[in-house]
């Protein structure tokens, strides 16, 4: 088990390497830093030493991965590479290339919101799509299966936009049941989080009901749920407790990737709902061409996606014992 | 060569019908040399025996069919709106920039421009503005239309018939799901089955570089791009076609190593036919389906995509009509009192009238083509 973990971690770095190496070629390659000061001063404004100051401001005037001027180790360390990519991996990720803000503490600040909108919308959508999926899979072969699979296919069809502006529409301005945006701390929260995490359930819920109920249905064809019925079992029992049991397998591998919609989905539940978390960080820094930002989302982003598969490996050994002692 | 003058010729009229016949052609060539196998052709009477799946198909064949028409077009001379004659210049004629055919077809109802907001099948306009009456005081009314119960589906803030830019969008909705993934497909099926048929070094390069393309989440690895490249329909599709191809190719480099293990290959390597051979005769039309199942089943994601990127400021920018931009262009309208909601429920209708077909036909064609299913 430790053997085949630190396997895995020894994996894990090469391909964190290859994601800042990629992340660092993209950005500086084709948009030059002094490109990048030319678009934020306005191409025709800007005179040679504004742009010299402009890049001075931010450490972008330094070469790009070997600094021959610099005595020492500096030769190295005084390099773009090193300064705005490399200290991505120890979680150094220096200011803005806007406000000149230190962008860690904007993250630690954001964190908070962004995870009370993603924990509530995953653990709420894991359980309601289980319980539908098992409740459809239960009644296979019947009108209801039919059913439920046509409005499956027409809830995946719809734009998640339609139902974030829908869900507004209805619940926020007309009904005035919550507030239309925004995000108070403490029991506040509640009111702001209800309808952004209802859309974000309603949204996945096609997808993620119609790929368990195939699992489920796999499941209950096979023996020991024949021999579990054939014994007098409750079929509550038989489903919710055997059924599932064996069916978590390859659920659990779907939740690093229901993390990975969860970022997209919150990207825009965040920037509709006015909600300060990491999502609306990322938009405005689009919007903004905040090149400093978007880079160190995007290497933040792929290193939970990574922690999150790290995590699918280990719940696949704990609970599938042919896999540690393969 | 710049990338502007590319560009430029890339976008000219001979160029796009050139493309447009060689895709169709291409497309022939490729359904006629399938059905002369026998599984292509089990699969192609399977689905046409469901009857959900063939309505669908239809659907799908005439929204292809609108697109192709706005693709295809020529220049013409270009008139005086003044005096209505053609333009000379030192006896030449001058020509305009071109329309598509669905844009001559449609000339009638972008002519009806109004003034603004107008509801469907509306007579008046939908804001009002301060006339001077006969008696000689202002009123403040709903003036009367141009074109009265003309606009099928309204019209937009600048008088625009909603119904013109729904179907205009149709185009852009289409390239999106289909050039994206057709723009994955060669690098997948290149590194998909190198990787999995030579396995060694190679293996490990193709495997290590999906790996660090898809440990980035891929609406970030879409935005990165996008903010590097600017927005536009060509860079949207690109950026979507390098996030999207990693999974192809795992998929692909599996059931290589699988197919590598046959008997026939086997036998064709005693034989002693040399390794591209093999790829190309033996294994690439037996991942075929793969490949076909994939280009299904993502369309559809790929169109709804676009419209959360576009409205995230991501997408094909304000100049290009999608149902993204009208969308976009919707959630300010929502605000207004009354509400505004016919360019939204057009978008919608439009998008889900593609996309909810393309999911019942995509299901439909990978359970015809995967042999698993056809056996139950």
């Amino acid at each position: 088990m430790a053997r085949y973990f630190l396997r895995r971690i020894l994996y894990f770095i090469p391909t964190l390497l290859g994601v800042n190496l990629f992340v660092f070629l993209l950005f500086f390659l084709v948009n030059t830093p002094d490109d990048m000061a030319k678009q934020a001063l306005g191409e025709k404004a800007s005179t040679p030493e504004q742009v010299l100051r402009w890049k001075a401001a931010r450490g972008y005037d330094v070469p790009y991965f070997w600094n021959a001027q610099a005595p020492g180790i500096q030769r190295v360390t005084k390099t773009i590479f090193w300064q705005k990519s490399l200290r991505l991996l120890w979680g150094d990720f220096g200011a803005s290339d806007m406000s000149l803000e230190p962008i860690g503490a904007e993250l630690r600040r954001r964190i908070g919101p962004s995870l009370c909108l993603c924990v509530p919308i995953f653990l709420t959508s894991l359980f309601v799509n289980i319980v539908v999926a098992m409740l459809v899979a239960s009644r296979h072969g019947t009108r209801l299966e039919t059913c439920a699979q046509f409005l499956c296919v027409t809830t995946m069809s719809i734009s998640a936009l339609i139902y974030i502006i829908a869900g507004q529409f209805v619940f926020a301005k007309e009904l005035k049941l919550v507030p239309v945006s925004g995000f108070l701390p403490g029991w506040d929260m509640l009111r702001f989080l209800a309808l952004p995490v209802a859309i974000g359930v309603v949204g996945g819920l096609g997808s993620s009901v119609r790929f368990y109920q195939t699992l489920f249905l796999e499941e209950i064809g096979k023996d020991y749920v024949r021999t579990a019925r054939a014994k007098g079992l409750p079929e509550t029992r038989i489903l919710f407790l055997h059924v599932l049991k064996n069916a978590m397998i390859p659920i659990l591998t779907t939740v690093p990737v229901q993390m990975l919609m969860l970022i997209m989905g919150s990207l825009l539940l965040e920037n509709f709902f006015s909600i300060p978390g990491m999502g609306g960080y990322t938009i405005s820094a689009i919007a903004a061409q905040d090149f400093a930002v978007v880079r160190a989302m995007v290497f933040l982003s792929s290193v939970l996606y990574m922690v999150g598969l790290l995590l699918t490996d280990l719940c696949y050994a704990l609970v599938d014992p042919r896999v540690r002692f393969s | 060569m710049t990338t502007q003058t590319l560009g430029h010729i890339f976008r000219s009229w001979p160029c796009q019908n050139a493309i447009v016949a060689l895709l169709l052609v291409f497309t022939a060539a490729f359904l006629w040399k399938l059905s002369r196998r026998e599984y292509w052709r089990l699969a192609a009477r399977e689905l046409r025996s469901r009857k959900g799946a063939m309505v669908c198909a239809a659907i799908l064949c005439l929204y292809a069919s609108i697109a192709v028409l706005d693709s295809v077009g020529w220049r013409s001379p270009a008139i005086d709106p003044t005096t209505g004659n053609i333009i000379r210049v030192n006896g030449h004629v001058v020509l305009d920039e071109g329309r598509s055919v669905l844009d001559r077809l449609l000339q009638p109802l972008a002519n009806r421009r109004e003034k603004t907001y107008s509801a469907p099948l509306g007579t008046v306009q939908f804001t009002k503005s301060t006339v001077k009456g006969r008696d000689g005081r202002m009123h403040r009314v709903n003036e009367p239309l141009a074109f009265p119960r003309s606009h099928l589906l309204g019209t937009d803030m600048i008088g625009q018939d909603v119904l013109l830019q729904a179907l205009k969008s149709i185009r852009t909705g289409l390239i999106i799901g289909l050039l994206t993934t057709l723009l994955a497909v060669p690098f997948a099926l290149l590194f998909g089955l190198c990787g999995g048929y030579y396995g060694g070094w190679v293996d490990d390069v193709v495997q290590y570089f999906c790996t660090v393309l898809s440990s980035i989440p891929n609406v970030l690895l879409i935005a990165a791009l996008m903010v590097v490249w600017g927005q536009g329909l060509p860079q949207l599709c690109v950026a979507m076609g390098i996030a999207s191809w990693t999974g192809l190719c795992r998929l692909l480099r599996g059931e290589t190593m699988r197919l590598r293990e046959a008997d026939f290959v086997s036998a064709a390597t005693a034989q002693g036919v040399p390794g591209w051979k093999i790829l190309l005769r033996h294994i690439l039309p037996n991942v075929l389906h793969i490949v076909l199942i994939n280009l299904v089943l993502r369309f559809s994601s790929e169109v709804l995509a676009e419209a959360a990127l576009t409205y995230l400021g991501m997408g094909v920018g304000a100049g290009t009509m999608s149902w993204g931009t009208m969308i976009n262009d919707a959630r300010t309208e929502l605000t207004r009192n009354p509400v505004i909601w016919w360019k939204l429920c057009a978008a919608f209708t439009f998008m889900l009238g593609l996309v909810l077909p393309a999911n019942i036909f995509g299901d439909a064609v990978r359970d015809a083509l995967d042999p698993r299913m056809r056996t139950q």
